[in-house]
């Protein structure tokens, strides 16, 4: 297999995945404007998704390199789309990190998710938008600007909880102790990752967020036990519930369109 | 060449009367999403790049091109969308921004080099600066939530990317 569409498929099932999440939320959000805030941030996400699955599709249909024992049955008889790829995988081929599959727990988790992931999108985007591939310099470029928009957002939120009543301290501290164990993993590259070394971004993630952890009045976690494993295939138990729920439509009905 | 030249002028004319379906105001070219008309042969290509990531308009919007394009009898179409350079809201025409005003959407005030919002959104019903942000996502992608405190009416702001 190749590094590169490893890498995209990578990228495209993180953003995929965190979108579904945050969709989750839909109709449930504390109020109406912030149940329409987190789904604005999910459609981001999904468009963020759509860009990375048709360039994975693209290279994968033009790769004349991939033998025909190589390439997985859902890539199809007629090639690979942004549908194949987002609705026919299974869990073990969804390369996402597993912060991103968590469950939306409280609201102060989903925030706190979200937090932790933008901060680093958006290092990785700064980088990403000027790598020698176009297309991917181009998506992270078009990206960016809306991952703006999430950090601040989610930063903000966070800040409000960790600094606000006891309860919503209290549950920001729980938060913490769910989510904190996946972040070490976004850090850590992937044999297939090679376009940005995601080691260099992890002090200025720590930086910012230890500013973001102290207004919220939150105390940053010392060294822990980090869990891996999402960007290889080897997930959390949530991930194949979300999966469940995310590829009903197109495994019952196969080729089904709206 | 000069043939080519009077289609591609039609074409863009054609083009000019797409609208955008989530603001319906707004043409495609005031929008400034069409990049290019390149003609070749009976073909006609209209390269075109999307406004915000996943804003779920432009797939209606490249249906309405090849509508609007069949309609006048352009049937061999071919949509492309690019990525780069990224679409900002400074590709927006002045005409655009003054028509998203009338329709009761503050256009976009500050220059897309400094994404976020800033203060002082005027309000398009009774021209106040004496606004409030509501929060920073919308009915649409491209809008952020405002309320004038003055007039006290709410409003939209398409906001600065």
């Amino acid at each position: 297999m190749n590094n590169r569409i490893d890498y995209i498929l990578h990228l495209a099932d993180t953003t995929l995945i965190l979108s579904q999440r945050n969709a989750e939320w839909c109709g449930h959000g504390p109020i109406l404007e912030q149940d329409i805030a987190i789904t604005n941030i999910s459609l981001d996400l999904l468009g963020q998704a759509r860009n990375f699955y048709q360039y994975a599709a693209l290279l994968i249909n033009n790769s004349s390199k991939l033998s025909e024992s190589e390439v997985p049955p859902c890539w199809g008889f007629r090639g690979a789309t942004e549908d194949t790829l987002a609705c026919l995988r299974k869990e073990r081929e969804f390369k996402n990190l597993l912060l991103v599959e968590q469950p939306n727990g409280d609201w102060g988790q989903t925030v706190l998710r979200q937090y932790l992931f933008s901060q680093f999108q958006y290092l990785l985007f700064e980088k990403l938008q000027h790598n020698s591939d176009k297309q991917l310099a181009a998506i992270a470029a078009k990206s960016i600007k809306e991952t703006t928009y999430h950090v601040r957002w989610s930063g903000e939120w966070v800040i409000r909880l960790g600094d606000g009543t006891e309860e919503s301290h209290n549950r920001m501290l729980k938060a913490i102790d769910e989510l904190w164990r996946y972040t070490g993993e976004m850090f850590e590259p992937a044999g297939y990752e090679t376009i940005v070394d995601v080691s260099l971004l992890k002090n200025d993630w720590l930086q910012k967020t230890k500013t973001v952890f102290a207004e919220a009045a939150l105390p940053v976690p010392s060294a822990t036990f980090m869990q891996t494993g999402g960007k290889n295939g080897n997930h959390t138990e949530h991930l194949g519930y979300t999966l469940t729920e995310l590829q009903y439509m197109q495994r019952t009905y196969p080729g089904a369109q709206w | 060449m000069v043939v080519s030249s009077l289609i591609k002028e039609k074409i863009w004319s054609i083009l000019e009367t797409v609208t955008d379906p989530e603001v319906p105001v707004l043409t495609i070219t005031d929008l400034g999403i069409v990049r290019d008309v390149k003609i070749s042969g009976d073909q006609t290509e209209v390269i075109i790049t999307p406004t915000y990531t996943g804003c779920p308009a432009m797939d209606m919007i490249v249906m309405n091109i090849k509508l609007a394009l069949a309609e006048q009898g352009y049937q061999n179409v071919k949509i492309t969308s690019v990525l780069s350079p990224v679409w900002t809201t400074d590709w927006m025409s002045e005409e655009g921004k003054r028509k998203l005003k009338e329709y009761g959407i503050a256009p976009p005030q500050t220059r897309s080099d400094r994404p976020g919002l800033t203060g002082n959104i005027e309000c398009p019903q009774c021209h106040s600066a004496n606004t409030t942000l509501i929060s920073e996502f919308g009915s649409t992608a491209c809008k952020a939530l405002y309320k004038c405190d003055d007039c006290k009416e709410p409003f939209d702001y398409f906001k600065c990317h």
